[in-house]
């Protein structure tokens, strides 16, 4: 109630009209850009967006669309949906790279599906405010690749104190690696080699095959114990979560699909640096890929990377968003706006761009009736910019996130 | 003498060889760096140097030139890399935190794909250096891009026939570990004190021995790279980014007379003043985000003005692979948001670089006289969509994007990158497993 109190005197004080929106002052504001990219659409020159209560409540060209007395006008050259960065590892791999921040990966066994995103997600992260900065609204995080399943990942907002704040989407697939970063070289270690990867990957979707068949048919008595990670593998092959496999050489890429085929799982395609080798398999498994950071360094199964790779799926009808991806040292992590610069540099168009980072990842997470486009009844996830975003000289001038302006100083 | 003159002229004869017809750029926007940008203007190259550059009405082509069509296009130098690790680096192994006697020239394949790449980036001129996790991991080369069978063709020489290159150094948690290896940074400067300090006794010696071999030292190869630091012919090249970290460089520096040019520099914004009064050269890394190890952890963006501001020489480096050579106009880009200037940040990539490894009497501006090292861009070189068309190298084009065997290492594909790492050594691949 005190709480509630605070809010509403501030409402009453405040000389533009706010609202609460999840125990947060959400501004009431029109947004004015000269060009206004909604993702839903051509682009609208001289186009407003209005913001009421955290949602977007118009959309339209200026004069066209009425802006409620008393909202606050804010102006950019150029306004963007909030950017969705499809894969990263913020929240979970801090700045500092020291072990009290580094929560991205769990190295105690090759097999843990039970490990849950939330309950390791940093909200109040130093790089979740720098890339927030840059626009980015959206992430889909969490463990990282380098174990054979290494945990869940989550889809949260920039915003908010908690992870509970945050959540968009809890559990938004089990994260799976097929690459030489899950083997083992010690001796006796397993996985050592691809053949064991995958043999294991089977074998314990036999057994949640087997966990579920027996919570099915056993005799109230006989069921199986509890049994935390092979409940989330039979959310897997039920299709309730998709396996996000990151693999980079066509051979691993290969490896996926074949296993996707078998358990009828909902495969997510996870970097990809080979996969413009397999563009006629991966539109026929109809598998959405999520690009390698485009700037990424090209060694180690790297080494074939293309800065095209995104356009080339684009090219042959594959759903393609961009990730900043993940990185161990320095820079500690990417940013997605600069990764899809750069591919726009490269073969893409500055709309398919730009829907790698909008649009197309909130499609992959079931997410396009909340985020992802500016339409009316959408969350009001708005980045602001006084050029043409992919620039390396433009500025990033604003963002906000439910309605609530979180940024204001260019960056 | 006589070795010098083999290698000069063996130097002055191939690139004779290579080009005596001239070719002239016409209709470009030249940006000669060491003057105001020149609309419509034209540039003549010829033996491997620039013979004349200035608006198209001024210059005179010669009659027997081939002439360019250049219209529409930027002209500007070679980019200047002053840091980085591209070739198959291999420096200074964990037996010991100080390693003078290192050359990295003894360990470059220069059929690396790296090379290309820098081509295809705009890089002419760069400075190859040993890795991270010494205080002295060796001594680096000053290459050019050229067409090369063996390390020796990129070499680049001074008067006397000599490679050149600098020392590489670092200080702060990069050369600090486990013994032999400093744990603390008074340890650190200790241990580089205690080496220089032997090292000015041995250079007393050999002068006071005054050419009497019996009264020389015995010869110390480790002592020698040390002395070449003292003497002013080997640039110190410091890693190095904490704030305090950087007055300890600036302090030994000054101790004993080495020159230095500071390297990343990361917290530099805290500590311009005193950068710019000690006039210490700085080449900065720009990377994405701060963080990744404690002692860049309050990287910004901004470094790049705020010592400009300060009045200190700027250059930027792309340390590859901490950054890919591909996207090194990237880094000034990103430092022109955060508010260098244009110019400044231009000259950052090119002429800075050139005069931070002593090579600005031959490279980094379009000059007459200087070397043909330049690159021709489809547009703004700070614009993420302008590309590299063309890179030559003293009057040789080295890439060329319309050949589809160079646009591989442009934009990557089949064959375009490296199976293994860099060389590392002791502390960062550690920290980037």
């Amino acid at each position: 109630m005190m709480i509630r109190g605070y809010y509403l005197r501030a409402v009453m004080l405040s000389a533009a009209a706010t609202a609460i929106v999840g125990g947060r002052a959400a501004a009431q504001v029109a947004v004015v850009g000269k060009t206004v990219h909604t993702m839903a659409g051509p682009a609208i020159e001289n186009g407003v967006v209005v913001v009421r209560d955290g949602k977007i409540a118009a959309v339209g060209r200026e004069g066209a669309v009425q802006v409620p007395a008393g909202f606050r006008t804010i102006r950019a050259e150029v306004v963007t949906p909030g950017l969705f960065d499809a894969h990263s590892t913020v929240g979970f791999s801090g700045i500092f790279n020291h072990p009290h921040d580094q929560d991205q990966l769990e190295r105690s066994a090759p097999l843990q599906p039970e490990l849950r995103a939330i309950d390791a997600y940093n909200a109040q992260e130093k790089l979740v405010e720098w890339v927030r900065n840059f626009g980015v609204t959206t992430m889909h995080t969490g463990h990282a690749p380098g174990e054979l399943i290494s945990g869940q990942t989550t889809v949260v907002k920039t915003w908010g104190k908690t992870i509970e704040d945050a959540v968009l989407v809890e559990t938004a697939t089990v994260a799976a690696t097929l690459s030489p970063l899950a083997q083992k070289t010690d001796k006796g270690k397993s996985p050592g080699t691809r053949g064991k990867m995958m043999a294991m990957l089977r074998g314990e979707l036999v057994k949640a095959q087997d966990y579920l068949r027996k919570l099915e048919t056993a005799e109230a008595d006989k069921k199986p114990d509890r049994n935390l990670s092979l409940e989330t593998l039979g959310r897997v092959l039920k299709r309730e979560i998709p396996l996000m496999v990151t693999a980079n050489r066509a051979q691993d890429i290969a490896s996926a699909l074949r296993l996707a085929r078998e358990f009828d799982l909902r495969l997510i395609l996870d970097s990809a640096a080979e996969s413009y080798l397999l563009l006629d398999d991966l539109k026929a498994a109809n598998v959405p890929v999520i690009v390698h950071a485009t700037m990424v360094r090209a060694f180690g199964e790297m080494e074939n990377m293309s800065f095209e790779t995104a356009s080339k799926l684009k090219g042959a009808g594959i759903p393609v968003a961009l990730q900043s991806g993940y990185e161990s040292y320095v820079p500690k992590t990417r940013v997605v706006l600069f990764e899809a610069a750069w591919a726009a540099a490269n073969g893409l168009t500055f709309d398919q761009a730009l829907a790698t980072i909008t649009i197309e990842p909130a499609r992959i997470f079931g997410l396009d009736k909340r985020v992802g486009s500016l339409e009316v009844g959408k969350d009001a996830d708005l980045a602001l910019f006084d050029g043409d975003p992919f620039e390396y000289t433009t500025h990033c001038t604003g963002v906000i996130i439910n309605g609530e302006v979180v940024s204001e100083k260019p960056q | 003498m006589r070795s010098v003159c083999f290698f000069v002229c063996l130097w002055l004869s191939s690139s004779v060889l290579a080009q005596d017809r001239p070719i002239a750029f016409l209709g470009a926007r030249i940006i000669p760096i060491d003057g105001a940008p020149i609309e419509n203007g034209a540039m003549v190259v010829q033996n491997g140097t620039i013979a004349a550059v200035g608006a198209a009405a001024a210059v005179t082509v010669p009659a027997n030139a081939q002439r360019i069509d250049a219209t529409g296009k930027v002209i500007m130098p070679g980019l200047v890399d002053t840091h980085n690790h591209i070739g198959g680096i291999g420096g200074a192994d964990s037996s010991a935190p100080i390693q003078p006697d290192i050359r990295i020239y003894d360990s470059l394949n220069v059929r690396d794909s790296g090379y290309k790449r820098a081509l295809a980036g705009g890089l002419t001129t760069l400075n190859i250096m040993p890795g991270s996790g010494h205080l002295l991991s060796g001594q680096t080369v000053y290459i050019k891009l050229r067409k090369a069978d063996t390390v020796e063709d990129m070499f680049i020489r001074d008067a006397a026939g000599t490679p050149m290159g600098g020392m590489k150094m670092a200080n702060g948690t990069n050369s600090m570990s486990e013994k032999p290896f400093p744990e603390t940074r008074a340890k650190s400067a200790s241990l580089v004190r205690e080496q220089y300090v032997k090292a000015r006794e041995y250079k007393d010696k050999i002068a006071r021995a005054a050419g009497d071999v019996t009264k020389l030292p015995a010869r110390d190869l480790s002592m020698e790279g040390l002395v070449e630091c003292l003497e002013g012919k080997r640039i110190v090249h410091h890693h190095t980014h904490r704030h305090d970290d950087i007055i300890t460089v600036l302090r030994l520096s000054d101790e004993f007379g080495f020159r230095v040019v500071l390297h990343h520099v990361s917290e530099g914004w805290k500590v311009a003043e005193e950068i710019a009064k000690a006039k210490a050269p700085c080449s900065v890394i720009v990377v994405d985000s701060p963080g990744g190890k404690l002692e860049a952890s309050e990287l910004s963006f901004e470094t790049g003005a705020v010592l400009e501001k300060a009045g200190v020489e700027v250059a930027f480096h792309t340390d590859d692979w901490i950054t890919d050579c591909r996207v090194f106009f990237r880094s000034a880009a990103l430092a022109v948001r955060a508010g260098m200037s244009r110019e400044g940040a231009l000259n950052a990539l090119t002429l800075a670089g050139a005069k931070m490894l002593d090579l600005a009497d031959r490279t980094g501006s379009l000059t007459v006289g200087k070397d043909a090292d330049f690159i021709i861009l489809s547009g703004d070189p700070l614009s993420v969509y302008t590309q590299v068309l063309e890179t030559w190298v003293e009057g040789q084009k080295r890439f060329d994007r319309a050949d589809p065997a160079d646009r591989l290492y442009a934009v990557g594909g089949y064959g375009a990158g490296n199976e293994q790492t860099p060389y590392l050594c002791c502390y960062d691949r550690q920290e980037a497993q």
